[in-house]
């Protein structure tokens, strides 16, 4: 596996060795220098050694002309993991004016077959930087492109908020969700990429704007799928520092009471239902009759009489939620704390 | 312990004294860059296991003297915010806030860089739900919130809940919602949970019967899941998460600082510096 050559300024069919290639025949190759006894020494393919080598010459002499940064593409395609390459190739790019569009498209080459490389994430960023907002709907095209093979690559969506945010390109964002959400609707980034932008967006109004709509929509998701831990995060994202608003919204306490007539072990309900509560919620007469069917339901529930609905609800987590039975033990105590 | 049975610690030692003879394979060659991580996967491993001396100190010491630039200068990495960059290349990233403080607190330099900055860039990072973004962020956030004694800027309950239901059935922990459990993230989770003390908000039973299952019994070495190919990293990640939940045999490890705790002491305690 000879290495090819990447560099868009001029690929040959044939790889040549640096040592016999004309361009290169003044440069003195620079060994590795691991020491008299290395401890973890690799017995690197001569295609690499002889090609970092030449690098390493190039890289000491300071020299930033064409030849080194088709030797920098060469290295790269040999590592990408490279942090010195990439810094150089950059100092190389800058001296010589290099077309940088040219250069998106070679670095994207290269992610397509390493999205989880942070050096290329890096380097892609310091281009957008310098290229500016024109280049944000290619950006965006790119991201897409890396998330139809992994919808939740990390790099690629820090990259598109990132994006969004410092260039633009909103848009189409929110269809872009829509579309995710339906195809897989545990996306979970696809639900924080959502929240971002009802929350960013410069042209959608803000959170306040879109709260409404945005409860609809995530409490139909939850009916579909109640045990999809996503939508319910969301729901209570959609309140963020507003208890009072989240308290008063009757669509909130209305979906984990008709979850939990299906479900009666939904942890999500049970839980978002116990917060309400200790921010003031006055339950129904409906939601007291649901916990306390729930709580007799069980055979080898406790006899005694919990002190309030918040407590019966922790004692209907300890037992539906064994993993967590602590938390939930500890969360009891701080309601007794409190009356 | 259940059905992983026992840490088959002989055979993990094996695994890692071998893993560096296999130095033709296309691993050693893509991942020559983190060579010295690979280097504190093992060795960190081997000492959590005892059995530090089945490799030559003085070899890896001249190794790692041989990868050392004198003229470095972590401090220098602080940007005005209080964040700080990878290296002179300009990469900002709270992992690089936690390398800076974590090594500069091991050599008793933290007073060469603003402290109370970089800990008030570490704390804008904060998301709503009181975490940190998607893991490793969460560790090296609370990681260098508790070796600079500011662990006072966290929601200890609000970070707990999120972290506990990491989670799964299967006992393991993944990283972010509706992701597959994953063997690492014992490392970066379990820490996090005791730094904040809210450990005992997870089963730690199956976790450790999570880990364990992962383990490839014949060959040694531990995997991401069960079944699945190990690696040097699942390999440390796995003893590590172990050693947090004080498994026997198994020495015990500073959450904070990722090293073996008795390492730890011996660098604070000694009052030479």
């Amino acid at each position: 596996m000879a290495p090819s050559s990447t560099s868009s300024e001029g690929a040959s069919d044939e790889w040549l060795p640096p040592s016999r290639r004309p361009e290169l025949a003044d440069v003195v190759p620079v060994t590795q220098d691991d020491g008299p006894h290395p401890v973890v020494a690799i017995a690197y393919r001569d295609e690499f050694r002889e090609v970092m080598d030449y690098f390493r010459a190039l890289y000491f002499a300071g020299e930033r002309s064409v030849r080194a940064l088709h030797l920098t593409a060469e290295v790269i395609d040999l590592n990408p993991g490279n942090y010195t390459v990439w810094h150089f190739r950059r100092l190389v790019l800058e001296a010589l004016d290099a077309d940088l569009r040219e250069e998106m498209d070679f670095v994207d080459r290269i992610a397509e077959c390493n999205p989880k490389n942070y050096q290329i994430w890096h380097h892609k960023r310091w281009l957008a930087e310098k290229l500016g907002p024109d280049i944000a709907n290619k950006e965006h095209e790119f991201t897409r492109k890396i998330l139809s093979m992994d919808a939740k690559n990390y790099h690629a969506w820090s990259h598109r908020q990132w994006v969004l945010q410092a260039l633009g390109g909103w848009e189409t964002e929110l269809q872009y969700c829509n579309q995710l959400l339906e195809e897989d609707v545990f996306n979970n980034s696809a639900w924080n990429q959502r929240y971002l932008v009802i929350t960013s967006s410069p042209l959608l109004g803000g959170l306040a704007a879109m709260r409404d709509s945005e409860v609809d929509y995530t409490v139909g998701a939850i009916l579909a799928n109640p045990q999809n831990e996503s939508p319910w995060r969301y729901l209570k994202g959609l309140y963020k520092g507003e208890n009072n608003l989240l308290m008063a919204d009757e669509r909130i306490s209305d979906v984990c009471l008709k979850v939990l007539k299906h479900d009666s072990t939904c942890v999500f309900a049970l839980s978002l239902l116990l917060d309400l509560l200790q921010i003031g919620l006055q339950p129904s007469d409906e939601l007291k009759g649901t916990i306390e069917a729930i709580k007799n339901s069980d055979p080898e529930a406790d006899e005694a009489v919990d002190a309030d609905l918040a407590t019966a609800i922790c004692s209907i987590l300890q037992r539906c939620d064994p993993l967590r039975i602590n938390y939930w033990s500890w969360y009891r105590t701080t309601i007794s704390s409190q009356t | 312990m259940g059905d992983g049975g026992e840490l088959a610690a002989e055979k993990h030692v094996r695994y890692i004294v071998t893993v560096e003879k296999r130095k033709d394979s296309f691993e050693s060659l893509v991942m020559e860059h983190i060579r010295l991580n690979g280097a504190y996967w093992g060795l960190t491993t081997l000492d959590l296991l005892h059995k530090l001396r089945a490799v030559e100190a003085d070899e890896v010491i001249e190794w790692i003297m041989s990868c050392y630039h004198p003229e470095s200068d972590i401090a220098g990495l602080q940007n005005e915010d209080g964040s700080f960059s990878g290296d002179i290349w300009g990469e900002v990233d709270t992992r690089f806030s936690y390398i800076a403080i974590c090594t500069l607190s091991l050599l008793h330099r933290l007073e060469k860089i603003n402290v109370q900055k970089a800990v008030d860039y570490i704390v804008s990072c904060k998301n709503l739900d009181g975490g940190f973004g998607a893991m490793p962020g969460v560790f090296c956030c609370v990681g260098a919130l508790a070796i600079t004694g500011s662990l006072h800027h966290i929601d200890r309950d609000l970070l707990g809940w999120w972290l506990c239901e990491r989670q799964c059935k299967e006992g393991g922990l993944n990283g972010r919602p509706e992701k597959l459990a994953d063997v690492c993230y014992s490392w970066w989770v379990l820490s996090s949970l005791i730094m904040i003390d809210r450990v005992h908000w997870i089963d730690k039973d199956k976790l450790a019967k999570f880990i364990l299952n992962c383990q490839d019994k014949e060959n040694g070495g531990i995997s991401d899941r069960p079944d699945n190919a190990v690696d040097i990293y699942h390999t440390y990640f796995g003893v590590a998460g172990l050693s947090l939940m004080e498994y026997p045999g198994v020495k015990p490890m500073d959450p904070a600082y990722a090293l073996p705790l008795d390492v730890v002491n011996r660098i604070f305690l000694r009052k030479e510096h």
